[in-house]
């Protein structure tokens, strides 16, 4: 059993990155990658949730909550993403924002054909902005997490964290 | 209809320590304010995400009176933002909006049913509980000190006449006087915010 849990990524494991990490807010539109780490954070009284109906929104909330000194965390499916290219692109690359932007990674498979085109223009949409990303899929990939963030900090630009697994609910 | 430079002016008796973001009235406001490092004219940073950057600053700094005077054609582009802006329901944040019923900077094109849509029937439905729509200046003039005066979210949206601009982008007169850099430091330092 325990074999099969370190091969997911459990919602505690990315709660504790963040909290690790100093976020406040969450700007977040669920999808079936964040589903359950949602029932963590709506529970947690540190951490405010921002829910927004589109994901370009999220980027302008983002910019207004770091400007005010603020640190929040995105969390998105890559679809969302690639509706938001020119929102990514003037609030947050535009105004040197440091963000995650935690991104469900839709279609992603490391084996085999991809046959989602979410995930096939997923990692060209971030290389056509020049956005760092890291993949993470499991518990022992978290630390890139801690990675996205001081990234983010030090270059006062985006940084992504590709979600590569569902979560499995709570362990 | 009125003229945005005159609801300005008004505005700015009753401004008080606001952060002022400006949107598509910074070429009027610049002129008016008498604070200038509590404005943040950021220009376009990608069009339909003034409401929700008024909303991220005020959630961030929730003692710090923020009012955005926004536009309709921003507002048009994300209006699933005025919902997360009633949930979350910043008591300081101040949501005017210039409605000219056009896109000025593209020539004046009408914006979609241009002459028949409440605003503020829209941000009411969304879930603001204080809206308010006006189309002579009296009216504003003769309300915008309770509408500052009592806990926001509040939106206002205002008939205002349109500046349209036909010459070319590169030809235009640039009205800002600070880089954004320069904007975004100025009023971090004002509100004691270290990044």
């Amino acid at each position: 059993m325990a074999q099969v849990e370190s091969a997911n990524l459990n919602p505690e494991t990315v709660l504790a990155e963040m909290k690790k990490n100093g976020v406040t807010h969450v700007v977040w539109l669920p999808d079936s990658e964040t589903n359950w780490l949602y029932m963590l954070m709506k529970n947690d009284p540190e951490l405010d949730l921002i829910p927004v109906s589109r994901e370009g929104q999220a980027f302008s909330v983002a910019a207004g909550l770091s400007v005010g000194g603020k640190n929040p965390v995105i969390l998105i499916q890559n679809t969302g993403m690639m509706e938001s290219g020119d929102s990514l692109r003037g609030w947050c690359l535009g105004m040197n924002i440091p963000v995650v932007m935690m991104v469900g990674y839709r279609g992603y498979t490391r084996h085999g054909v991809n046959s989602d085109t979410a995930a096939t223009y997923t990692e060209r949409f971030l290389n056509a902005f020049g956005i760092q990303y890291y993949l993470v899929e499991n518990d022992s990939d978290a630390e890139r997490i801690s990675v996205a963030f001081e990234e983010a900090q030090q270059t006062k630009r985006p940084v992504a964290i590709l979600v590569g697994d569902e979560y499995h609910g709570f362990h | 209809m009125f003229q945005t430079a005159d609801m300005l002016n008004i505005f700015q008796k009753y401004r008080g320590d606001a952060v002022v973001i400006p949107g598509r009235g910074g070429r009027h406001w610049i002129d008016i304010s008498t604070n200038e490092k509590k404005d943040i004219p950021l220009g376009d940073p990608a069009m339909g995400g003034h409401a929700s950057f008024g909303m991220g600053l005020a959630l961030a700094q929730p003692d710090q009176k923020v009012v955005l005077f926004d536009s309709e054609g921003d507002v048009l582009m994300n209006l699933g933002a005025l919902v997360t802006i009633a949930e979350k329901a910043p008591e300081n944040f101040y949501h005017f909006m210039l409605d000219n019923e056009c896109y000025a900077t593209t020539g004046g094109q009408p914006v979609p049913n241009a002459q028949n849509v409440a605003y503020d029937v829209i941000a009411k439905g969304a879930g603001y509980t204080r809206t308010y729509a006006f189309d002579n200046l009296e009216d504003f003039s003769n309300n915008i000190e309770e509408i500052l005066s009592q806990p926001g979210p509040v939106f206002v949206a205002m008939k205002v006449f349109p500046h349209i601009e036909n010459e070319p982008i590169g030809a235009r007169r640039r009205w800002q006087t600070r880089t954004r850099d320069q904007v975004i430091e100025d009023v971090q330092q004002q509100m004691g915010v270290s990044n």
